[in-house]
């Protein structure tokens, strides 16, 4: 169900970022500024913006989940969510480890688009807990679905603000205007983007069948416990969505 | 801040670099784990049919 097209997908994904890579060493030059640094960008940025649209699609499946009742639209969502933590984790050290060499300070606390986005992360670091206190699984799924909307809803607004404020130390290379990237610096930062978009939805498929498998095979073990008295499932209490 | 040389600015894109796949392998060894579990487990459960098939190729001759 959720394997399919999951082989095409990850060597469309291990050829994009390997190409992006190569790109980025062998192909985008140095920045003027800040010279060999900078090539963090094209991993920093990249996984930012994956995660905080993996933010918004667990929304999205938050909507679509109690819309229509369907726990698949539920699972989706958690795995979305806990993906894009994974990346936003990834997100912050690289970005940390950027400001380290750029600006002297391994966190700068004024800076809006930092602080912002480690406010998204502690509000999504929250959704794991919030499943997990939970025991009756639909409640569960239900409140789960409702913080996802709103936090989902958060994203979006919170990058806006952000835009709006006066402008500090964080560098802005994605403007209405285009940026102020040269031909070959956008054409690789591009193939970074989709290589690391591929692998978030490569990850994401790829988790998905491994929960469905598991799930499927609970449900086979439910039903040889039904006549078998050697075998009892042992129920454990999970954050993750039950089918 | 001036940019930094490359030899000290390429111990820092290393470690981004680094990071991100230390990132990817740990994500990948946590899913192989739980591979192997359900490969465990769907061998348990195909010991209990085959332990039942047996029982039940046992049983055929005293029902006739």
């Amino acid at each position: 169900m959720f394997g399919r097209g999951l082989k095409t997908l990850s060597l469309l994904t291990v050829v994009l970022l390997v190409g992006a890579f190569a790109l980025v060493f062998f192909y985008a030059p140095n920045d003027a500024d800040q010279g060999f640094i900078q090539k963090i960008f094209y991993l920093h940025v990249p996984l930012a913006i994956v995660a905080l649209c993996g933010f918004v699609a667990g929304g999205v499946y938050g909507i679509l989940y109690l819309r229509s009742g369907d726990r698949m639209h539920d699972l989706r969502s958690y795995v979305a969510i806990h993906l894009s933590l994974i990346l936003a984790v990834g997100a912050l050290i690289t970005g940390s480890i950027w400001a380290r060499a750029s600006w002297g300070h391994w966190w700068v606390w004024d800076e809006p688009t930092l602080v912002s986005f480690l406010i998204v992360f502690l509000l999504y670091a929250c959704y794991q807990p919030l499943r997990f206190s939970i025991e009756d699984p639909e409640r569960q799924a239900r409140y789960a679905a409702v913080f996802s909307i709103v936090a989902g809803a958060f994203v979006p607004l919170n990058f806006m603000a952000v835009r709006m404020a006066q402008s500090l130390a964080h560098p802005r290379v994605l403007t209405t205007t285009g940026g102020s990237m040269p031909g070959s610096m956008r054409l690789t930062f591009l193939i970074s983007l989709a290589g690391m978009a591929c692998l978030f939805v490569t990850l994401w498929k790829y988790e998905l069948a491994s929960k469905h498998t598991s799930f499927q095979l609970k449900r086979l073990k439910r039903k040889l416990a039904g006549d078998e008295d050697a075998w009892t499932p042992n129920p454990r209490r999970s954050a993750a969505p039950q089918l | 801040m001036p940019a930094l040389p490359l030899d000290e600015a390429g111990k820092y894109v290393a470690a981004a670099y680094l990071v991100f796949l230390a990132l990817v392998l740990i994500y990948v060894a946590i899913m192989a784990s739980k591979l192997s579990r359900i490969e465990r487990e769907l061998g348990e459960l195909n010991e209990i049919v085959d332990r039942r098939a047996a029982e039940e190729d046992d049983r055929e001759p005293i029902a006739r």
